[in-house]
């Protein structure tokens, strides 16, 4: 497989070469499982942990994130070889940080509500290690197609992991799941209580804690030696 | 190709960066920012009006209720003197601008509201939490001394600690409950306000209580914040409605 895909890389372009090479695709699946930012290479962590009460609100946060990866990853593939290598961090920082702003004037004139709910959040894109870790890491050094491909890949990896958490805490802590109540009030009349725990921070650590173990008894590759 | 690591062109890269990243963003700016401004101007509105009616209002009604209720408003000084000035009003008033006048200058807005028989005053308010503004609308009944309802807002108080301000736990204790409401006047007619205080430093069963709401446990300097802004707006409405002769209207200034 991977002898396979070194010989495609190498080799001029051919006029057959399909639309998504298995190596493309690599590009977006592997984030989701085998590399997945958030619970292999545990990047991201804070918003994470912060945005994923509700499900609403972490939804938003998974599109800005993705905005500002792919359009980030793009301008920086394209700027790959104009950028001195000297200044490259504070050239990736500038124009994440431009993209930030762009979906924080955005959400705050489209979406005000959330805008208010997320807050201080959007502006922590640019400080979230998923985005400057795949810019430095891959589209500094590939052209942008993939580097899209790259980049909307770790967003999807680090989307499935805050809506799966964000799910979990909103059911258990609000009973509810995008804002609709779920447990019929029944259930509260017989006794049951949302459980608080879910509302609060450590509930993700948890939770995110429980995916890593999942994942890792599910993944053999995640394995370690020892 | 350049030398991409000579000083010189490191300088261009950057000062071109920059200038084309400033244009991106004045431009969208300037492409959002009326939309933004609609948006908090609708939702000023809605608060004015679930002060006043103990409810929440829907945004998109909020334009037409506030014109239909809400049927005069003033400006005052903290002495409780009318301001007219034509340039602005009650409703344009930026009270984060306001509130750094200083005590002499500051203008206190308040808005009058009228369903029928009817009739609550709602003072807006501003202050000063942990981390940055608090602000809130409060309700006044029409006898100038029951309060009926308050909401409250923070720009950036800590999650679960001071931001339990714009909860319902919190702004509940400011509606009237089992006929027990929050009153601005003593039982011997002197102004006393609402303060927050620490839960349980004001017994509930004690004459007291009606002027005290119950602090954030840990977030005392978001409560102690909300409670100045409360004393300070509150004060300048009485002052302005003693002043005013609000009573003349036909209501009486105090209830016994």
């Amino acid at each position: 497989m991977s002898a396979e895909t070194t010989v495609q890389e190498q080799a001029p372009k051919a006029p057959s070469k399909p639309l998504f090479t298995a190596k493309d695709r690599k590009l977006i699946t592997d984030p989701l499982d085998d590399d997945n930012p958030i619970t292999v290479q545990v990047l991201g962590i804070c918003s994470a942990l912060a945005v994923t009460v509700q499900l609403k609100p972490a939804l938003f946060l998974c599109m800005g994130v993705l905005f500002v990866m792919v359009f980030g990853s793009a301008t920086i593939s394209l700027l790959r070889n104009l950028v001195p290598s000297r200044v490259r961090i504070i050239v990736q920082l500038v124009v994440v940080a431009a993209l930030v702003t762009v979906v924080d004037l955005a959400l705050k004139a489209l979406a005000y509500d959330v805008s208010k709910e997320l807050s201080v959040f959007v502006g922590l894109i640019i400080t979230n290690c998923i985005v400057m870790g795949r810019l430095e890491a891959f589209a500094l050094a590939n052209k942008p197609g993939p580097s899209i491909l790259d980049a909307f890949g770790n967003a999807l990896g680090y989307s499935v992991i805050l809506i799966i958490v964000a799910i979990f805490r909103e059911f258990f802590g609000s009973g509810s799941i995008m804002g609709f109540n779920l447990i019929p009030q029944g259930f509260y009349d017989m006794g049951y209580v949302n459980n608080g725990l879910f509302i609060l921070p450590p509930m993700a650590l948890i939770l995110v804690g429980i995916i890593i173990w999942v994942q890792r008894s599910r993944n053999k590759k995640l394995i370690e030696a020892n | 190709m350049p030398n991409t690591e000579s000083n010189s062109y490191t300088i261009l890269f950057s000062a071109i960066l920059v200038v084309a990243v400033g244009v991106l963003l004045t431009l969208v700016f300037s492409w959002t920012n009326p939309s933004y401004l609609k948006s908090v101007e609708l939702e000023k509105r809605q608060n004015i009006l679930s002060a006043a009616l103990g409810k929440s209002v829907d945004r998109e009604q909020a334009e037409s209720m506030f014109d239909q209720y809400i049927t005069d408003m003033a400006m005052y000084t903290a002495d409780g003197a009318l301001i007219e000035d034509g340039s602005e009003t009650a409703f344009t008033l930026n009270q984060a601008k306001e509130v750094k006048k200083g005590a002499d200058e500051e203008r206190f807005p308040m808005f009058k509201f009228q369903n029928g028989d009817t009739v609550r005053y709602v003072l807006g308010m501003r202050g000063t939490g942990l981390w940055g503004p608090v602000w809130g609308f409060i309700a006044i009944e029409s006898d100038l001394n029951t309060v009926f309802n308050a909401n409250f807002d923070h720009k950036s108080e800590t999650p679960g600690l001071g931001a339990e301000i714009k909860t319902d736990m919190f702004e509940g204790q400011f509606r009237p409950k089992d006929g027990n409401a929050k009153a601005l006047y003593g039982d011997d007619g002197s102004f006393k306000g609402i303060r927050v205080e620490k839960t349980g430093k004001v017994p509930q069963s004690s004459a007291e209580y009606q002027h005290v709401v119950d602090g954030i446990s840990g977030g005392t300097i978001t409560s102690n914040g909300v409670s100045d802004m409360l004393q300070k707006y509150l004060q300048a409405f009485t002052n302005y409605a003693e002043k005013n002769g609000l009573k003349t209207q036909g209501q009486a200034l105090l209830v016994d």
